[in-house]
């Protein structure tokens, strides 16, 4: 695998050859496990393993709320009492998997801009990072739908309007809203739809996660410098890598461990604290909360969707040389769905030669730009749609476009990057020799 | 009647509707951070606490306000109230079920009459005022908001919700100057943002004058509601107090077990990152120290 | 770190071991709950245990309670019932199922109807003894509900399923039921409160 030159598995026992001969599993197994890391790969690279945890956490919790859930407008908000209250330990269970759903998406942020700034989405790695926004959107898909579950009033009123945005779409927006609904209206078709859906994609997502793994191997993994492993031969390559396990395994599960302090503080002590104390309300049609807000997660791309709108000059004009089709509803809609396209084409509007942020001077500020940008849009998401924000809003989500369609293309061409180290050797050597004097190696892995 | 049914239906509707908004109106500086028993990493409810405010609920909640997702024998919960089951068993059985209509699952099906209710059933649905559910009351409003959309006040003083509920039993003022003669439903609360608001009370600039505004439930709390057995002081803001950890209770009661699993998790997983990070230094250390002798 | 490699071996080893041993608890820990949620939840729990009012049965007649999803019979029997009880009680030794089958007391007990009938409530010296006889009302053949009033060739209960009879005492003695219908776990809470579980 990987194209690294490394040892392979060796049946040594009959029983060992005797599987191997009908079904290589061991040397799956051990490819996978052994496959060579390169050395120099820092704590940022420690989000995939935590995210696969997540979903195995996720899917253990998930199936076992199930076992007591109901999915019934009549009866859902009192399943979720009821696994609260009466189930063993079911307050805890349903605790974690409502957290859960925070930590798979801080995790997720954290691992697609790991591979903004290290350029992890460059070639030969586009398929990598095109499959990882597929399991991007599906977990969205997920979390909204798993949201509707406990019909309370923000999974009700939320899904009226998520769903709505599908109503957007010119021509044929109802009628897909209606099919996605079941009805005219949320209630129980959608319930229950939902509550299938919620069950079948986090397998899909699991799927993809593997094939997302297969991938890399594929291609090998990225790491901090850009710089591909040596493949000459096998000493050469030993010296760029160690394998993964149990080199990265432990690392990775150092930072997990971390996390996960953390993650048990906040289920312990805070467990409502991300959550909306509205949807301890069961769910009402005839009264809708008045500041509808969606998870945390998803307010950045909220606020992308709000801040287009009918006064914003772009909107304008795209309504009149559309006649009038895309309107301003329609073009949120359109804006939301395109600051995600657009980050998945990353790999094909970045025209930089150089892969890691690491060694562009100038491509560093605008990535922290982008960052601020990310977690003011999360803020402003949050924030009634009226004075100041909405302003803030549109100039948050006009970074967010500018910076995929504008300065990825432009500085690849303006930018002069910085002298990159010849190996993953040299990177790894420069970050653990010992600093003499005052004076700092220009390379510096720390970051 | 009439009047009163469709004001507290009205106000019910409010209710439902807009939970903690107090900071559209500014009355979010009259929550009282209140220091509950069960705050903190260790906090736990105060037994006699929980037994004051049941019988706060009883007394005077309950005519108007269900519990429907609690049971009774979860009054003898060790972290809860604690109540001796032979006590519990005396209580449900003598509880006054004020709706016969929304209540079928304590009818005789034989019968169609009440029967006796057992701990194992669960406190009567009351929709007869149309007053909201207590259950999850304290979970479903927020006290605590921002500032400025940060989080950073829920995540240092908690959500809020029984300061709320207390700062609202304990929130009715006189009507402000400006109210005076204008045709409004309800009685003044300082607290509570989401009732009605005269229009003589908003100056020129749209800006209320006075915070909170009418809501449709009429004082509960005059002080000396309850008369408690062991002779606790029965005030307003201690009475509010109470029923306010009593409801928190309702709606959250495995916060104790949370907590304890909580913190052994924290510990535990803390000396499981320590131990880690020393097998995960060992194990690079070859690798790390090569290149260190090296220079 | 030290230079001398014995001591740092094993150094190394106890963190190895000490790593692996909490990573395993930390597993367990995990799995436990996943496995626990799926016994009995509070509220069915709370279903265990039921009581009942037996005040206004009157001799010569019968309550059947559905408990934890079964019928139990609950029966006040008059004077002659247990006179033909007491009688029937010299075939003990022959009857089919010779054991009390009471959840109440010994598993040896001989099916005397002393051994299956309640006692006397506390507080209630005077009452008849052996008037109330408490059983599980579920044929011990196939599970089919037998039909009581002394029904049956014995004075008892008739299993019309398959033609099993019991006697004023529950007992089976003729059909193809192997066992006494069982007297449940039963105590009393009061002179007039039976309480099940």
């Amino acid at each position: 695998m990987a194209g690294i030159p490394h040892d392979h598995y060796e049946p040594k026992t009959r029983g060992e050859k005797w599987l191997h001969r009908r079904l290589p599993i061991g040397s799956l197994i051990y490819d996978t496990l052994f496959i060579p890391t390169p050395k120099n790969l820092n704590w940022m690279w420690i989000w995939g393993v935590v995210l696969v945890f997540t979903l195995v956490l996720q899917i253990a919790t998930g199936v076992v709320l199930v076992m007591h859930y109901t999915p019934h407008v009549d009866l859902a908000f009192a399943s979720i009492e009821h696994i609260m209250r009466n189930v063993n330990g079911g307050h805890m269970i349903r605790y974690f998997h409502m957290n859960g759903a925070s930590l798979f998406f801080f995790a997720v942020y954290l691992h697609i801009f790991r591979g903004l700034y290290y350029g992890g989405y460059k070639a030969p790695r586009e398929v990598t990072w095109i499959i990882g926004m597929l399991i991007y959107l599906l977990m969205m898909g997920t979390a909204f739908m798993g949201y509707v579950l406990p019909w309370g009033q923000m999974s009700f009123h939320g899904t009226a309007v998520i769903t709505g945005l599908f109503g957007a779409i010119p021509f044929i927006g109802e009628s897909i809203q209606t099919w996605l609904l079941g009805a005219s209206a949320v209630g129980q078709p959608a319930l229950n739809r939902f509550f299938s859906l919620h069950y079948l994609l986090p397998f899909i997502i699991l799927g993809l996660v593997i094939v997302h793994v297969w991938s890399f191997h594929s291609t090998g993994n990225h790491n901090p410098t850009g710089v591909e492993v040596r493949r000459g031969s096998k000493e050469e390559a030993s010296k760029d890598t160690l394998p993964f396990w149990p080199y990265f395994v432990i690392k990775d599960l150092v930072a997990l461990s971390a996390i996960l302090v953390v993650f048990m503080a906040i289920v312990g002590f805070m467990p409502n604290y991300l959550g909306h104390p509205d949807n301890y309300i069961e769910a009402n049609a005839l009264a809708t909360p008045e500041h509808i807000v969606p998870e945390w997660y998803f307010l950045p791309f909220y606020a992308i969707l709000r801040a287009f709108t009918a006064d914003v000059w772009v909107v304008m004009f795209t309504n009149w040389i559309t006649f009038g089709i895309v309107d301003a509803k329609f073009f949120g809609v359109l804006a939301m769905f395109g600051a995600i396209l657009v980050m998945a084409l990353a790999p094909w509007l970045d025209t930089s030669s150089v892969r890691s942020g690491r060694y562009r001077p100038m491509f560093k500020w605008w990535f922290a730009l982008l960052v601020i940008d990310f977690v003011v849009l999360t803020w402003v998401g949050a924030r009634p749609a009226e004075g100041i924000y909405p302003y803030i809003a549109l100039i948050g989500a006009t970074y967010w476009f500018a910076y995929f369609l504008v300065i990825l293309p432009l500085l690849g061409v303006i930018e002069k990057p910085l002298p990159r180290p010849a190996t993953i050797e040299e990177d790894f050597i420069a970050h653990y020799e010992p600093h003499t004097g005052g004076t700092k190696t220009v390379v510096n892995p720390a970051e | 009647m009439l009047r009163k049914l469709t004001l507290s239906a009205a106000a019910a509707l409010g209710f439902a509707a807009l939970p903690g908004l107090a900071s559209a109106a500014g009355g979010e500086s009259l929550i009282h951070d209140y220091d509950f028993p069960f705050e903190g990493w260790f906090g736990s409810y105060d037994t006699f606490q929980l037994q004051r405010g049941l019988q706060i609920y009883t007394e005077v909640c309950a005519s108007c306000h269900g519990l429907k997702y609690v049971s009774f024998r979860n009054l003898s919960d060790e972290t809860g109230p604690a109540l001796p089951e032979d006590q519990v068993r005396a209580y449900a059985a003598n509880f006054f079920v004020a709706d016969f209509d929304n209540n079928s699952q304590l009818m005789d099906s034989l019968t169609g009459e009440m029967r006796t209710l057992t701990p194992a059933d669960r406190f009567p649905v009351n929709r007869t005022a149309a007053a909201p559910d207590l259950s999850l009351m304290a979970k479903a409003r927020a006290g605590f908001h921002g500032p400025y959309g940060t989080g950073l006040s829920q995540l240092f003083n908690g959500m809020g919700g029984p300061e709320y509920i207390a700062s609202l039993l304990a929130g009715y003022l006189e009507p402000p100057a400006c109210a005076e003669g204008a045709e409004i439903d309800g009685y003044y609360n300082a607290v509570f943002a989401a009732g009605g608001y005269p229009d003589s009370c908003i100056d020129e600039e749209g800006h209320r004058m006075a915070p909170g505004s009418w809501i449709g439930m009429a004082p509960p709390l005059l002080g000396d509601d309850v008369t408690f057995e062991d002779g606790h002081e029965a005030t307003v803001e201690s009475q509010a107090q109470d029923v306010a950890a009593f409801l928190m209770w309702t709606a959250e009661p495995k916060l104790v077990a949370r907590k304890q699993a909580g913190l052994t998790g924290v510990i535990f997983l803390t000396v499981l990152s320590v131990l880690l990070y020393l097998t995960n230094k060992r194990l690079w250390a070859p690798y790390k120290n090569k290149v260190k002798k090296a220079k | 770190m030290s230079h001398a490699d014995t001591p740092e071996g094993t150094r190394r080893d106890f963190i190895y071991y000490a790593t692996a041993g909490a990573g395993a608890v930390a597993a367990g820990a995990a799995i436990w709950p996943l496995v626990n949620q799926m016994n009995p939840s509070a509220d069915v729990q709370a279903l265990a245990s039921i009581r009942v009012d037996v005040s206004s049965i009157q001799p010569g007649s019968q309550l059947t309670v559905l408990w934890q999803g079964k019928p139990v019979f609950i029966r006040h029997r008059t004077e002659a019932e247990i006179a033909i009880a007491a009688e029937q009680d010299l075939e003990v030794e022959t009857m089919p199922d010779p054991l009390a089958r009471n959840a109440n007391i010994d598993g040896t007990a001989l099916a005397t109807d002393e051994n299956r009938a309640m006692p006397v409530p506390e507080g209630a010296e005077g009452a008849t003894p052996r008037a109330w006889l408490v059983q599980m009302g579920v044929c011990t053949h196939l599970g089919c509900v037998p039909l009581g009033n002394q029904a049956g060739d014995f004075g008892g209960w008739f299993c019309p399923c398959h033609g099993s009879h019991y006697d004023a005492s529950g007992r089976i003695r003729r059909g193809p039921a192997p066992e006494n219908l069982p007297v449940p776990v039963t105590a009393w809470a009061d002179a007039s409160t039976l309480q099940l579980g």
